[in-house]
């Protein structure tokens, strides 16, 4: 296509991306709001701040996200790499297999996917709570995984776990060695998933959980029924939080990038190749 | 190299367990009469019967499809000149653009939906309309990103190819650019639809708890009625309509590939 973009053309843009953020801006700019009121702002303070700190609700809320979100991505990392692996060895019909039941829980709506996890649970007299949140998480984490350390199996190059056995190389190390080192952008992207998708859910969560433990998503959900300007704080740091995040995710590969390219100048410069 | 193979065995049993028994189970409850144990096991299609001979159920299943159908709409219709913009602009722009559009993704859904009920309070809308607003909120994203990545794989030449036979800006979006991109828009409505039938808390943070879908039904009969024998039957009817036009999806979107050779 040709760079030319028209003046109402980017006009129509900024609107639809002022339509995404406007929201959000609000909420921030709220969280700041010296009264309870969502549409008047009568002057700056960070009351809802400290009361956001100092409720045991919103901080059990994060700390139970969090360790829900570690210990899913964790199990559901080793777990996925573990089976993309075997499965990359395997015969053709047990590939297809897994790949058809991993893509049952991505087809169906959350809310379906939810409620089987809960009779499942329920009709096994599994007391729902923490645990049983975590085992779903790590359920519906590991397809993710295993959709993102496949492409790089199937790029491997066989010949090379061939070759560290003919080195005299044990399976394990041959694995350890050469195999996992190849794939590691394949398991990073997928743990990275795993962690977001965790992070963020709310309907599995919703259904698997038990009386008194709530995720970040949960406790908005109940919470909103009345006016509570705490959710505006609560919102406003998560926003902060995500955008350093991504700050950091995109800007350090520039500069390292920078420094990589100033290092070769650097080399060739005394090499005399400039 | 073959040992490796056993590797996928544990996952294939915890497989099983964890995704195959979960989904049996919604079916088995939904044939089931009332009374939440296994052994006691009744086959009927009493659930079913309740949900069809009622006035309200088979009415809110109607208005969630409507929904959806109307929201999908909006957001190709949105999000289709969009993406075309993005895609038309430089192309560091370009990634500029598509980050500023992810960016808001990575924020939890629940806070972002339970942003706009400040901003809505500026404005008198019915519940229906501010549950649309918060839908197109959600789901334009993802129309917009599946749209530009099939937009951006047209190889550039095919258009210049199209301009130097003679045809008008007009008709080369007609005759090239938009038959190329349909499967992005195809990838987007799967994307949009399928949660949109489903939503439930996006009416409940917006709509006023007035405002009831589908989905609405299956969390009340769960959680708060705790009739989950019904409920599964509610939610074995939605996977089932959402099933179906999935099929009726990719028939079309098959059907406009052969017509396109």
């Amino acid at each position: 296509m040709e760079h030319k973009t028209k003046i109402h053309e980017r006009i129509y843009a900024a609107l639809i991306l002022a339509f995404f953020y406007l929201p959000i801006i609000y909420v921030v700019f709220f969280s700041f709001n010296q009264s309870k009121s969502l549409t008047k702002f009568t002057g700056f303070s960070l009351q809802w701040y400290e009361k956001m700190f100092a409720d045991r609700m919103i901080m059990s809320a994060i700390g139970y996200t969090v360790l829900c979100a570690v210990i899913a991505t964790f199990v559901s990392t080793i777990v996925g790499t573990v089976t993309a692996i075997g499965l990359s060895k395997s015969k053709r019909v047990l590939r297809e297999a897994v790949n058809q039941v991993n893509n049952l829980p991505m087809l169906n709506p959350d809310i379906v996917t939810a409620i089987g996890f809960m009779l499942f649970f329920t009709s096994l007299k599994i007391k729902t709570g923490f645990v049983t949140m975590v085992l779903a998480h790590i359920a519906f984490c590991i397809p993710y995984v295993i959709l993102s350390v496949m492409p790089k199996l199937r790029t491997l190059d066989p010949n090379l776990a061939e070759a560290a056995l003919d080195l005299g190389c044990t399976p394990m190390q041959a694995l350890w060695k050469v195999i996992i080192p190849q794939i590691k952008p394949g398991i990073v992207s997928g743990a990275l998933v795993a962690f977001t998708m965790s992070f963020d859910d709310f309907v599995i969560s919703l259904f698997t959980t038990g009386p008194g433990v709530s995720n970040i998503s949960i406790y908005v959900y109940g919470a909103v029924k009345r006016v509570n300007p705490t959710i505006n704080a609560l919102s406003a740091i998560l926003v902060f939080v995500i955008t350093a995040v991504l700050i950091i995710v995109n800007v350090v590969p520039m500069i390292r990038e920078r420094r990589n390219a100033k290092n070769v100048n650097a080399a060739e410069l005394e090499t005399g190749v400039n | 190299m073959k040992s490796f193979s056993k590797m996928a065995y544990p996952y294939v049993v915890w497989m099983c367990v964890m995704i195959i028994a979960p989904m049996l189970m919604i079916v088995f409850y939904a044939f089931s009469a009332k009374g939440n144990d296994l052994l006691a096991f009744q086959f009927t299609f009493e659930n079913f019967a309740r949900f069809f001979s009622d006035t309200i159920f088979p009415s809110v299943l109607w208005r969630s499809l409507k929904m959806a159908f109307v929201t999908t709409a909006l957001c190709i219709l949105l999000g289709y000149p969009t993406a075309y913009i993005f895609a038309k602009m430089k192309p560091n722009n370009q990634a500029i653009m598509i980050l500023l559009v992810t960016l808001p993704m990575w924020i939890n859904v629940l806070v972002r939906t339970y942003a706009w009920r400040g901003l809505l309070g500026y404005v008198d809308l019915s519940s229906e309309m501010r549950v649309y607003v918060g839908m197109i909120y959600n789901f334009l994203p993802f129309m917009i990103l599946e749209v530009y990545t099939s937009l951006s794989k047209i190889d550039p030449n095919l258009i210049v190819a199209s301009h130097d036979l003679g045809a008008d800006d007009g008709e080369t979006f007609r005759r090239v650019i938009l038959p190329l991109s349909l499967p992005g828009v195809v990838s987007g409505i799967t994307l949009v639809f399928l949660p949109a039938v489903s939503s439930f808390f996006i009416p409940k943070l917006l709509g006023g708890g007035q405002y009831v879908l589908i989905g609405n039904l299956i969390e009340n009969y769960f959680i708060t009625s705790g009739d989950w024998n019904f409920g599964s039957a509610i939610s074995l009817i939605m996977a089932v309509i959402i099933l179906i036009s999935m099929f009726v999806m990719r028939k079309m979107d098959y059907s406009n590939k052969e017509a396109g050779d």
